[in-house]
């Protein structure tokens, strides 16, 4: 009698058939903890002179591999100038738990930036009913 | 079928070489971005699956796009071109026809090929004939992105990684180095090509190719045999293919196969 050979798993997708995968799995030995990449927060930039605009993450090991994961993964539909990358870790931002130091007295709405904002997208429009694409920098208070 | 295109600035002797070039073309893209789809889900990260994935369509475009000239030229249409024809009829080189084997070969695969591809279609954006000229023009952006990808990735698992990335990479570029000296196998018509100004011909691309390549395994710090020691990888160019190619066409194609003239 031969030994039994075991069946594997046979999928409609026949590359999957031909890796031979055992229908019973053997036992998994767990990867070490930390055993994962970086993540790059991805900044992506449709027109020379324009702000990038953060679009989200990357895993990379450096960060020319980042550049290369972040075209795929954010620049493949519409238009792109540049983009750039920034190491998580590198990035330094207020903990959760001190979202309460942002809150405003009401009676200092005189200090809010609110006015400054309404004039750069009134800017904006004007510049794009004018039919010019270059963005320049929005004046500054 | 479409009458070949009046071409004046194409002299009929010229016909059958720019043809022949052009299947070259289109099957290495066709069969390389099959390859490169096979590894879609399985891919080492999520990011990676996608880039990859990503190039594979690419290929297939650039495949799509050399068969819609080769359809001008009097050619079959696209679908039939890449679908209908077996093995014997393929002018891609054995390098593409390879199966994946591992993320170091492919990984390989892909730089020596995407290189290749580079120097290619950069002289032939000064080709006489001047479509395959808009064409190359049109996928330098695409191409130079794949040389970028390939060329960060064999780097970093050559001189960055552990000592069996490394080994692993050294291992993929003896294996995969004869193959793609295959890319270069010189037809019958180099002369006809390079007279007529529509490509240079194979050993200049090889030569540009060999330069370029070297710095790049230089700083993937892995070794390079001596030129003069390998064996290229005839044959594909004359339709003499290694046992992968049949099988891949035949699962490539089922579907297509099953029913020939449905409308998609």
């Amino acid at each position: 009698m031969e030994a039994p050979v075991q069946a594997t798993i046979r999928s409609l997708d026949p590359r999957v058939t031909r890796l031979g995968i055992p229908q019973e799995l053997p036992e998994f030995t767990p990867k070490p903890p930390l055993d994962e990449w970086q993540t790059y927060e991805v900044f992506h930039q449709a027109r020379p002179g324009e702000q990038p605009v953060h679009v989200g993450t990357v895993h990379a090991p450096d960060p020319e591999m980042a550049l290369v994961f972040a075209k795929e993964q954010y620049a493949r539909r519409g238009t792109t100038y540049s983009l750039w990358v920034v190491r998580t870790a590198d990035i330094y931002a207020f903990r959760s738990e001190d979202a309460d130091i942002f809150a405003t007295v009401p009676e200092k709405t005189y200090r809010e930036p609110q006015d400054y904002k309404v004039v750069q997208k009134l800017l904006r429009l004007k510049r794009k009913s004018h039919g010019s694409s270059s963005a320049d920098a929005p004046a500054s208070p | 079928m479409v009458p070949p295109l009046q071409m004046p600035q194409l002299p009929p002797e010229a016909l059958p070489a720019l043809k022949d070039l052009l299947y070259r073309m289109a099957d290495d893209a066709l069969i390389i971005g099959h390859r490169h789809s096979e590894w879609t889900g399985l891919g080492p990260i999520l990011e990676e699956d996608i880039a990859f994935s990503s190039i594979a369509q690419d290929k297939i475009g650039h495949a799509y796009a050399l068969y819609r000239l080769l359809h001008e030229l009097g050619e079959p249409e696209p679908d039939h071109a890449a679908f209908m024809r077996d093995a014997p009829q393929f002018r891609c080189c054995h390098l593409v026809e390879y199966p994946n084997g591992g993320y170091d070969f492919s990984l390989m695969r892909h730089l020596l090929f995407d290189l290749a591809e580079q120097w290619r279609y950069h002289l032939l954006e000064r080709s006489s004939y001047e479509p395959l000229a808009q064409l190359a023009h049109k996928v330098r952006g695409e191409i130079k992105y794949h040389v970028f990808h390939a060329t960060q990735w064999v780097v970093h698992l050559g001189a960055q990684g552990t000592e069996e990335s490394h080994e692993r990479m050294q291992r993929a570029l003896l294996q995969a180095l004869p193959l793609a000296l295959g890319i270069f196998e010189p037809s019958e018509y180099e002369e006809l090509l390079a007279g007529h100004a529509i490509f240079p011909g194979e050993r200049v691309l090889q030569s540009h190719w060999w330069e370029t390549l070297l710095p790049i395994l230089e700083r993937a710090q892995l070794q390079v045999p001596p030129l003069e020691t390998l064996t290229p990888a005839y044959g594909g160019r004359r339709g003499q293919h290694t046992e992968y190619l049949q099988p891949l066409l035949d699962e490539m194609t089922e579907v297509f196969r099953s029913d020939p003239t449905a409308q998609w």
